[in-house]
């Protein structure tokens, strides 16, 4: 059904912290990998070793430089989708294969019934939904649904295949409709933000900025140290100190 | 947006058919149609081909055309679906009144009421597609306040200039649909002009907005894959403005002004049916034809979607 | 409290749901399809890291490379490499069946041939060289883990002229850090992740320890640690850090100093550990002109003597209770002696390393320079920290605590590929022994066998060149610890092909493999007759002067021969090389075999835990192709190699799994060290256990042996790791080990080179040798940069890799490559106005040498006068299963070919290779380049090009479309 749900009985979704993640494509090639045998197998790749290799990834990650008064940052930055709590890409899908699950809020595509129209990539403004030109039908990001709760998988690994591979630990996973759930109280502290809120999409996915880095360190620490200026100079203080 | 054949035609086809079957539609119902089986032939014959190509070319567009009955479930949340119903539907009193028509005139009662009921499923049909247009809030070059009027007035525009050459052609000539024509072209001229002064003057989400990153400028160094994907190639379309801003006078050109002369010279020129107005009444459809497909080009290719904002995409227009 | 469950991503926002119940959806989605019928684990091989992974096959098929989470190396995650080991294992740039050449050499045709035709073509060969001149064999291997292994074989072949990648790689970090603090950078240490406060990474962009750096980095990040980084790049690590320093290349060395200047005006040092740990109080005699000048004074049992501020007297320094002086000038036997800390004082605090002396040079502030010092300060004396953790040192002493000084640091080849490398790695060294950070919580940490004694043995093996039909007396490769200890001859000209041990490169521990292939184009020092290469790219990516390699590989004497007479090359792919040897040899991936990942080499211990892996086969070769180590140990049998035969003639070893279980280099010291003896219950040292490798394989792969926490810190003085590290076989003796901050073994070639002793530098090379050869840490400009017009070429050059790539391994990856195919020049924004130069632009990038076209792109984050690319991106036509309009090789560009692998000629004396003079680094990061703007017929197409490379024969042609897993749908589909 693409009518939206009116409310999911919870909001899983992920927090990236742009802070920590150095952009080493370990979420996007661990995600191609899942599920590429996945739920939505196969994820095409056309052109795999030719000129113009195009294939489908669920995960992406940008580099971009901020420029701001204070000076210029580089940002990594993975986009897939966000799951949103009102998306269009739901709603605009004329045969029902775009839905929004109304237990755990994941946005899945039923490939059966896709007609690969493309509106609901039309209608994602995170470009987050792919085309299989092979398949010819739309894939998208499905939150792992097919590890989250599989029971042939050991209990801890049943996470998303990019939250388990992350090497710095950029990648949160979780309830963000529970208030106490540790992903909503990461996005709190961290203060958290969404994604274009103006377009009214409410995505849960949550991303953690880049935190201030003043010049300096701990603000404890002078600006410059003090040297020994007592008798004798350095040489004086190491004597005394080796008396000491 | 990547401009793609199937659905410029799709949009221009189908409109022109509709605002055609809508127009003699109304005129039926409201009695101002001559009575001529040849009018119904050639007229509602182009009407529902057009719409029938245009139909047929949207779903080449289609991943799995054979699915495409599916599309018609979703109409309560999907203006695609909607449309999809629409213009199965409309078929029903388009094929009455068309049929109606040519076996019974267009003064038999239930050929009128086909007529109206024809005309209203028309126009609906084109308030759904443009709709799936204008509730694109990603795009913010169709989610606006002018997709409606522009893609209502383009098919009534297109449907009169059609109309116009037809009865030119047949031998029913009405010349108050001269007017109309006029009317209608005026009105979708200044619409689209309206329009793009409203795309060109738009405040579009920044990348810092799409990345949440909040101030500053945000530049993209590298994509996420060297080459370009499926966003890219659907969604990234540029086209510079100075090409742009060709384009646009030559749609305006073909599309409203030549028309608009030719109609007016056709209505000026004396009666109907004498070489002059069917020359001018057809060439209005010879020049409307590129004209339109022009305008739904740039409709298309024109339009920015905020995914490519992540790719670095300039958000203003380019030079 | 509940106990964390294993793994790094184990934060609670990175566990299960708390209920992993599928709820009730009526989507028909199948929530819980089966994934695998088998898991194995094995180690991972998409680069040099070592991690541990878990392949889950199903029916056969590869369906899915998780990360093994109990390993100790990567505890569950994978980098983007890892995960794509699918289409690695599955390339269609596989090497299918041994080839033999049948065109030119370069041409790339081949005929396929038998194994038996293969190893026999080989054996003549070898036979020959070996009855006659084993050194006319030079056997060079790449990247591999068995180098313990492959320089064996070398040694019981008999040839000296073995080497691996690490003179290419670096040396630098090795040398410097194990003639210095006994440990290193690079892999072979690594911070306290848990404990520093305060992190200066200098010069890395990805590293051998992959994950470890990036599990460490997120610790960092959610402790609030502050991270720095100097880096002329500010990508990947240097992005995320908290200070970014874009200092220019080269230049590290001048910044380190003057932060020691800084420390030591302010006496921010740690003076306590000094005496302790590091030869600060030894006595260096100052007797200018003398034979042992600057040499340490020593008693007659060799025990270094330091001045007793007690007794006012020279006492050793082992003597109980003696309080050493750390300052002054004294008399002992009449001849004057300084504690080695004097110099340093006296060096580093005179003005000429004060921030303001070196801040232009660096192009870093002053005040930042101050401030860094200031908060380095801060970190390690007012945020100390204490472990409640008892140990014992070396002299019996037990501490009730540790002390931490949260500092600390870690750098690589940004530091280590230039030509003043070594130094300016003694002088990070330096640094952090000052603020007594090494092997203490919070700070720089071995990992075993590390630390070793300073300077480390053994020595190199082959001074007398090879004897026919005879082993050498030990490996190959080793440490100098004098000038007696070179491998020179008596006119002081180099014995090896690569000159390593030479007066030109004295302390290259690591040989040269960057000089191989000239020298033996050049017959410079001698003629070899084969090259027998091993999992290296020398036709392409791991070459200087590429194009003219390719040229030498290929060049032919007046009668038409070969002028390197013979290649034999291992390779598991279509590389570029591939076609530039005459016997190919082709390898298994890294799935299909038993690899060993050894103590005695590059283990996976961890500071916390020694250990060691292995690789097993999980999935058979599909194709005619033979584990490299098995083909090696094969050989070693054919030609009847001392310790490869029985007793009998026969094969000692089946293959190389036999190998690995039942060689012993030592008695009871083998290639693992996990459940040796006969029944499996010993560690370290113990007999053969013949199910050993089945152990390895019900562990996950690994073995790891936790050390207690009493022996975990001050490795170099702590009774229980020490005692621990004899008993391993780690070390001969169970000794503390001394950090030199001054060095000795500097000073006896210093010595040489001012006519002392009886091996001295030929005239030529005295002055150079002098100055290199301090034995303090100095800066100098690199040596490129100081011999060519810098006004004419004013930007440094320099390549990063990419976290997804492994130099050229990893284009044929169908995902690896969607990310990266091509290649931009990154250039600053101002940089480029003042060229004239726009975004997307394409440039020649010119070097004194060469030059190379490539595009342009803009950015921020790069020191104003440096440009850079990404490394080995670019590719040549035809290689790696691409096809020929790859952008790899129509756009991606190979900056290799800008780069010299010689100095420029001065007059008449002879160019020395572009390396560092101590330890025969290759010095790729000194390169200067300036940037001319395409015309713009010249735009669209990377230069220069060269001939398409033909695939060899029947290689598949490369698919259109993949869709791997479609497989496992249908599976799914069957069974429900
Ligand atoms: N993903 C991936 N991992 C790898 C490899 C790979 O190819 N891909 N290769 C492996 C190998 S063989 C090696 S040797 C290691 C090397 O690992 P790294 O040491 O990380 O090697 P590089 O990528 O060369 O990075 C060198 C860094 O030094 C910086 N730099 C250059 N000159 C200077 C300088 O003068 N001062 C300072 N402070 N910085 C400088 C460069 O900007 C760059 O960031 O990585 C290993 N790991
Ligand atoms: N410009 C520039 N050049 C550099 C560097 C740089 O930073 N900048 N870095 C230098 C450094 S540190 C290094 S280590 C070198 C690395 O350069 P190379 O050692 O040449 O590394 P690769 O390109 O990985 O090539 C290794 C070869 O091993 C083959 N191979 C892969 N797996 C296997 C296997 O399982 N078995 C066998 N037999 N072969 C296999 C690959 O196909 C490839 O041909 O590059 C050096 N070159
Ligand atoms: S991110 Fe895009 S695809 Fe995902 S739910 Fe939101 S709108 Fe839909
Ligand atoms: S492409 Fe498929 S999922 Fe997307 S809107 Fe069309 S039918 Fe729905
Ligand atoms: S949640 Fe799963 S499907 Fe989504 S990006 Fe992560 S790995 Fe890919
Ligand atoms: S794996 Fe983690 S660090 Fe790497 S790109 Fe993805 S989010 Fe960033
Ligand atoms: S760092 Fe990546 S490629 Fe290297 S061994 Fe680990 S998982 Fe494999
Ligand atoms: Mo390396």
């Amino acid at each position: 059904m693409t009518s939206l749900p009116s409310s999911t009985d919870r909001k899983l979704g992920l927090v990236i912290d742009l802070d920590t993640c150095v952009g080493c494509q370990a979420c996007v090639t661990s995600c191609k990998e899942w599920n590429t045998g996945g739920h939505m197998a196969p994820l095409t790749d056309i052109e795999p070793y030719g000129a113009e290799p195009d294939g489908v990834w669920f995960n992406r990650v940008h580099t971009y430089e901020q420029a701001t008064d204070t000076g210029s940052r580089t940002v990594h930055f993975p986009r897939s989708c966000l799951h949103c709590e009102t998306p269009a890409c739901v709603t605009v899908c004329p045969t029902g294969a775009s839905y929004k699950r109304s237990s755990d809020g994941i946005v899945l595509v039923d490939e059966d019934k896709c007609i690969g129209c493309k509106l609901c990539s039309w209608a994602c403004p995170y470009g987050a939904r792919e085309y299989d030109t092979e398949v010819r039908v739309m894939k998208k990001c499905t939150l792992c649904v097919d590890r989250i709760y599989n029971e042939n998988l050991p209990e801890e690994d049943r996470v998303p295949a990019c939250v388990a591979a992350c090497p710095v630990g950029a990648r949160h996973f979780g309830d963000l409709g529970d208030p106490a759930s540790p992903v909503s109280r990461l996005v709190e502290e961290r203060e958290g933000v969404d994604l274009m809120p103006e377009l009214g999409y409410r995505p849960v996915n949550k991303y953690l900025p880049p935190r201030a880095r003043p010049s300096g360190s701990d603000e404890s620490a002078p600006a410059q140290l003090e040297p020994v200026t007592a008798e004798g100079g350095f040489f004086g203080w190491v004597d005394r100190m080796l008396s000491g | 947006m990547h401009p793609a054949f199937s659905v410029i035609f799709f949009t221009t086809s189908s409109g022109a058919g509709y605002g055609l079957l809508a127009l003699m539609g109304i005129g039926a119902a409201a009695g101002l149609m001559p009575d001529s089986a040849m009018l119904a032939i050639v007229g509602l014959g182009l009407a529902l081909a057009m719409i029938t190509a245009g139909l047929l070319s949207s779903t080449f567009h289609l991943g799995h055309p054979e699915r495409a009955w599916r599309a018609f479930s979703q109409w309560r949340s999907s203006w695609l679906s909607r449309e999809g119903v629409l213009s199965v539907l409309t078929y029903i009193p388009a094929v009455i009144f068309s049929g109606g028509w040519v076996l019974f005139g267009v003064d038999a009662g239930f050929v009128r009421i086909a007529g109206l009921l024809a005309a209203l499923g028309a126009l609906a049909t084109v308030v759904t597609t443009a709709m799936i247009y204008a509730s694109l809030k990603p795009i913010p070059d169709w989610s606006n306040r002018f997709t409606l009027p522009v893609y209502l007035a383009f098919s009534l525009a297109t449907g009169a200039i059609l109309l116009n050459g037809i009865q030119a052609l047949t031998v029913a000539p009405v010349p108050a649909l001269r007017w109309l024509a006029i009317v209608f072209i005026l009105i979708a001229w200044a619409l689209k002009v309206a329009a793009w002064r409203h795309n060109d003057s738009l405040a579009l989400p920044t990348a810092a907005s799409a990345t949440g990153l909040g101030t500053g400028e945000v530049r993209s160094i590298e994509w996420p894959h060297t080459q370009e994907n499926y966003i890219l190639k659907e969604m990234g379309y540029q086209v510079a403005r100075k090409h742009a801003a060709r384009l646009r006078r030559i749609a305006q050109g073909l599309a409203f002004a030549l028309p608009l002369v030719l109609i007016l010279i056709g209505a000026l020129a004396g009666p109907a049916a004498t070489f002059l107005p069917v020359l001018a009444a057809v060439l209005a459809v010879l020049s409307m034809v590129p004209g339109v497909l022009t305008e739904r080009w740039l409709f298309f290719a024109e339009a920015r979607h905020t995914a490519a904002l992540y790719y670095g995409y300039p958000h203003a227009r380019t030079k | 409290m509940t106990s964390s469950p294993a793994g790094a991503n184990s934060r609670p926002s990175q566990r299960p749901l708390n209920t992993t119940v599928a709820p009730p959806e009526g989507d028909g989605v199948e929530t819980s399809p089966k994934v695998a019928d088998t898991v194995k684990r094995t180690t991972c091989y998409m680069c040099a890291c070592r991690c541990g992974i878990e392949v889950h096959l199903d029916n056969g098929k590869i369906r899915y490379i998780g990360g093994n989470r109990k390993h100790p190396v990567n505890r569950g995650v994978l980098c983007g490499k890892g995960s794509a080991g699918i289409m690695q294992h599955y390339s269609p740039a596989r090497l299918r069946k041994p080839l033999l050449r049948t065109g030119e050499r370069g041409s790339g045709e081949f005929r396929e041939i038998e194994w038996d035709e293969a190893l026999k073509i080989a054996t003549d060969r070898l036979a020959n060289i070996r009855a006659t001149d084993p050194k006319k064999l030079a056997f060079f291997t790449g990247r591999d883990q068995s180098q313990s292994l492959t320089g064996w074989w070398a040694s019981r072949f008999g040839t000296p002229n073995f080497a691996a990648h690490g003179g290419f790689c670096s040396v630098n970090m090795a040398v410097a850090g194990l003639y210095t603090i006994g440990g290193s950078f690079w892999e072979f240490g690594e911070p306290d992740w848990d404990h520093a406060r305060y992190f200066l990474l200098f010069g890395v962009a990805e590293d051998h320890d992959s994950n470890p750096i990036k599990i460490g980095i997120g610790k960092l990040k959610e402790r609030g640690a502050k991270v720095v980084s100097v880096n002329p790049c500010r990508t990947g690590y240097n992005a995320v850090a908290d200070e970014w320093v874009g200092i220019r290349p080269g230049t590290d060395g001048l910044f380190v100093l003057a932060l020691v200047h800084e420390l030591l005006k302010a006496g921010k040092i740690d003076l306590d550990y000094l005496i302790r740990f590091t030869n600060a109080a030894h006595l260096v005699i100052n007797d200018p002109g003398a034979a042992d000048d600057g040499l340490i004074l020593r008693d007659a049992a060799g025990e270094p003597l330091v001045w007793d501020r007690a007794s006012k007297s020279a006492k050793p320094a082992n003597t109980r209770g003696v309080a050493p002086e750390l300052a002054g000038s004294f008399e002992v036997g009449g001849r004057t002696v300084r504690p080695s800390f004097q110099l340093i004082a006296e060096r580093y605090l005179d003005d000429a390393y004060s921030p303001d002396a070196v801040a232009e040079r660096c192009g870093v502030p002053a005040d930042q320079i101050r401030r860094i010092a200031a908060e380095l300060a801060h970190a390690a004396f007012d945020q100390a920290i204490e472990l409640p953790i008892a140990w014992t040192d070396m002299n019996g002493v037990r501490h009730e605590t540790m002390t931490g000084r949260p500092v600390a640091m870690h750098a690589m080849r940004g530091i280590s590929a230039h030509s003043n490398g070594f130094h300016t790695c003694r002088a990070i060294h330096l640094l952090q022994v000052l603020l007594g950070t090494v092997d203490v919580p919070g700070g720089f940490r071995s990992k075993a066998p590390f630390p070793k004694p300073v300077p480390p043995g053994p020595k190199p093996a082959g001074k007398d060149g090879g004897k026919p039909d005879s082993p050498l007396s030990d490996m190959p490769l080793g440490y100098v610890h004098a000038p007696e200890d070179l491998l020179v001859d008596e006119n002081g000209g180099p014995i090896r092909i690569d000159k390593a041990y030479s007066w030109e490169a004295p302390l290259s521990a690591h040989g040269l493999m960057h000089t191989v292939i000239r020298n033996a184009w050049a017959g410079d020092p001698y003629k070899i007759d084969t090259l027998f290469m091993f999992m290296a790219n020398m036709a392409w990516n791991s070459s200087m002067n590429t194009a003219e390699t390719m040229k030498m590989l290929t060049d032919k004497e007046a009668d038409g021969t070969y002028k390197i007479p013979f290649i034999i090359y291992s390779d598991a792919y279509f590389s570029e090389t591939v076609p530039y040897a005459d016997l190919i040899l082709p390898d298994t991936t890294y799935l299909e075999r038993h690899d060993c990942i050894s103590l005695l080499d590059r283990p996976i211990s961890s500071a916390d835990a020694p250990g060691d892996a292995i690789r097993y086969p999980v999935v058979e070769p599909d194709r005619d192709v033979r584990a490299f180590q098995t083909v090696l140990l094969d050989l070693g049998a054919r030609l009847g190699l001392p310790g490869m035969v029985a007793d009998d003639g026969s094969p000692k070893y089946r293959d190389y799994a036999d190998y690995i279980v039942n060689h012993e280099r030592r008695p009871g010291v083998g290639p693992l060290a996990g459940w040796r003896g006969e029944i499996g219950d010993e560690h370290g040292k113990g007999a053969a256990n013949p199910d050993q490798l089945d152990r390895y394989i019900e562990n996950g792969g690994f073995w790891k042996y936790e050390l207690p926490e009493e022996a975990r810190y001050y490795k170099m003085a702590n009774r229980a790791y020490l005692d621990f590290a004899h008993r391993m076989g780690f070390i001969d003796k169970a000794e503390p080990i001394t950090f030199h901050l001054y060095s000795e073994v500097l000073q006896r070639f210093r010595l040489a080179a001012r006519g002392h002793g009886d091996v001295r530098p030929p005239e030529s090379e005295r002055a150079r040798i002098d100055r290199y050869f301090d034995p303090l840490p100095i800066w100098y400009t690199p040596l490129l940069e100081a011999d060519v017009d810098t006004g004419a070429l004013p930007l440094h050059a320099l390549t990063q890799r990419p976290m997804h790539m492994y130099h050229s391994w990893g284009s044929q990856n169908a995902w690896l490559r969607q990310i990266t195919n091509e290649n931009r020049l990154f250039v600053h924004h101002a940089t480029a106005a003042k060229h004239g130069i726009a975004d997307d632009d394409w440039v020649w990038i010119e070097s004194e040498h060469g030059r190379v076209k490539g595009q342009v792109r803009l950015v921020d984050g790069v020191n104003p006068d440096t440009v850079w690319t990404w490394n080995a991106i670019g590719k040549r036509h035809g290689t790696w299963g691409l096809s020929k309009d790859a952008p790899e090789a129509t756009r991606g560009f190979l900056l290799n070919h800008t780069i010299s692998d010689l100095l420029p000629a001065k007059g008449a004396q002879r160019r020395y290779s572009n390396s560092d003079p101590v330890t025969g680094q290759a010095a790729w990061f000194d390169l200067r380049v300036r940037l001319v703007k395409c015309a713009p017929a010249e735009a669209g197409m990377t230069e220069p090009q060269f001939p398409d490379l033909p695939a060899p024969p029947d290689m598949p042609k490369s698919p259109k479309v993949l869709s791997y897993g479609r497989l496992f749908r249908k599976l799914r589909a069957a069974a429900s």
